[in-house]
């Protein structure tokens, strides 16, 4: 379901994405850990067309995230790490928008608004603004949108960054569910090691752009020697704090600076 | 034709959303009529007697059409600040990764933020009537029409360009005002364009304003300066460059 060969990226001469080669299989809910800015939202990045790889290939769903770029946005579904709502259209005027630009009818639409509003329990607050929203509606409200032209994958980048316990359970309960009724592929990031631990097949850790560990939770312990999902992450990573760049003009903006000085 | 069907749905929803956003808020549409208001009372009547006694007529019915102008400038470079709004909470992404050309995005966009400019216009004109401006012919009023949605479009795709080149939220109204002020003043907006001092005279001729006012005080009081074809012809050869240079600076943009 999801290919990548080689795949390298590069800002300037800062390397985030460094020869990474991946399969994931169809209906697997797949885990991608790593510190900040080890090169996980520029691989969602380049997965979702918004950045093009420096070299290497990539294929969702069978199509080349070049060559078939349009197919590719097709298959997948994404929920981003910030929000990309818009606060002052309704959550239904948002569902639509959604639904227009990929291109579905009218009764397409109206069915499945339904559906998926009412999935992620949304359904009765429709017609408010998502300005009036919390952060666990606006996150759930997201999820709906990501799933409304029935993605084959869906990417979630930090889903349950910021949120309580309930809504996290809650919307991992979502996600399951779609996972097992209807064979969706899961390709998700997060901080939470319980979260990686209890809803991923496999994982992958990346840091400094190359995966350091690629295998189910169980695999990973083992080959570190270690108890928890945790401490594996640590052993492989390290324990130095990461400083996070903002985004990729951030980084080259930055290299330039350096080599100014 | 299936793919044009789309596409134009997809311009009309994109439309759509800017026109929702616009009139929902109404605080928005006060604060956008409030200066142009500010500028026809001040100006308008502070100046009445003193061009009235140069024997040039009613100042009011000279100003009317360059108000109308500023509002529509205004409200259209500033609605490049929604690409850089959207850039910043994300909205943009969502665009982006949908199945849809960016050519197409940054067109709906354009049209949207053209047409609250426009409602803007009309919103001003109308205010004006009130004020007791008179438009000379009112079967030239699609003209008008005609000038306001060229301005727009124009304006809007400036705006669009400056936006998709920059990032930060409060830089950008300081840059457009850095570029709409001295395009406003030295437009003809305020004044009459002939017997300028030279130099003055250049950079009127230069700015692609002037046309545009001139094309709206042309049609309202059948005050043409440049002639309606001349007006018409660099509104349009302008338009479409900037319109190009959007399109090109939005595909550039990275999220």
């Amino acid at each position: 379901m999801i290919d990548v060969q080689h795949l390298t990226k590069k800002f300037a001469d800062f390397v985030a994405v460094n020869d990474l080669s991946l399969h994931i299989q169809k209906g697997e809910m797949f885990a991608f850990l790593g510190p900040n800015g080890a090169g996980k939202s520029t691989t969602i990045k380049i997965f979702t067309t918004l950045l093009t790889p420096t070299s290497g290939e990539v294929k969702i769903n069978g199509f080349d995230i070049i060559a078939e770029q349009n197919r590719v946005r097709n298959s997948f579904g994404i929920v981003f790490q910030d929000q990309s709502l818009d606060d002052e259209l309704t959550a239904y005027e948002n569902m639509d928008f959604h639904g227009v630009i990929y291109n579905l009818s009218k009764n397409i639409r109206r069915e499945r608004i339904e559906t998926f509003l009412k999935l992620v329990d949304l359904w009765d607050r429709k017609d408010s603004l998502v300005k009036e929203f919390s952060g666990g509606m606006k996150r759930r409200l997201e999820m709906a949108r990501g799933l409304l032209h029935e993605p084959t994958v869906l990417f979630l980048d930090e889903p349950t960054l910021g949120l309580d316990p309930q809504t996290r359970n809650h919307i991992w309960s979502y996600i399951k569910k779609l996972n097992q009724e209807k064979g969706l592929t899961v390709f998700f990031t997060t901080h939470y090691m319980e979260e990686a631990e209890k809803y991923a097949q496999r994982l992958a850790i990346i840091d400094h752009g190359v995966i350091k560990a690629l295998g189910s939770p169980t695999e990973l312990k083992t080959q570190t020697h270690t108890e928890t999902l945790e401490e594996a992450f640590l052993n492989l990573t390290g324990y130095d704090i990461r400083d996070e760049n903002a985004s990729s003009s951030e980084i080259m903006r930055q290299q330039r600076k350096m080599r100014r000085h | 034709m299936v793919k044009i069907i789309y596409n134009l749905k997809v311009i009309y929803i994109l439309w759509l959303r800017q026109v929702k956003r616009h009139f929902r808020s109404k605080s928005r549409i006060f604060a956008s009529v409030a200066q142009p208001l500010l500028f026809l009372v001040a100006l308008g009547f502070g100046f009445q007697s003193m061009y009235s006694a140069a024997g040039n007529g009613d100042y009011i019915q000279f100003l009317a059409p360059g108000i109308i102008g500023m509002s529509i400038i205004f409200s259209a470079m500033f609605s490049g600040i929604e690409v850089i709004s959207d850039k910043q909470f994300g909205f943009l992404k969502e665009t982006l990764v949908a199945p849809v050309s960016r050519l197409t995005i940054m067109f709906g966009r354009t049209l949207g933020g053209a047409t609250v400019a426009i409602s803007q216009g009309i919103l001003v004109f109308i205010v004006s009537l009130f004020l007791g401006f008179q438009p000379v012919s009112w079967a030239l009023l699609p003209v008008t029409l005609l000038f306001m949605i060229l301005m727009s479009l124009l304006f809007t795709s400036v705006g669009t360009a400056f936006a998709s080149f920059f990032s930060d939220m409060h830089a950008f109204p300081v840059i457009i005002n850095f570029i709409v002020m001295p395009m406003f003043f030295l437009s003809g907006a305020l004044f009459p364009v002939d017997n300028l001092a030279k130099v003055l005279g250049v950079i009127v001729r230069i700015n692609p304003l002037s046309y545009g006012i001139d094309g709206l005080r042309g049609s309202l009081i059948s005050n043409f300066h440049f002639g309606i074809w001349t007006d018409f012809s660099v509104l349009i050869v302008v338009t479409l460059a900037f319109l190009s240079l959007g399109g090109y600076l939005f595909k550039k943009i990275q999220v």
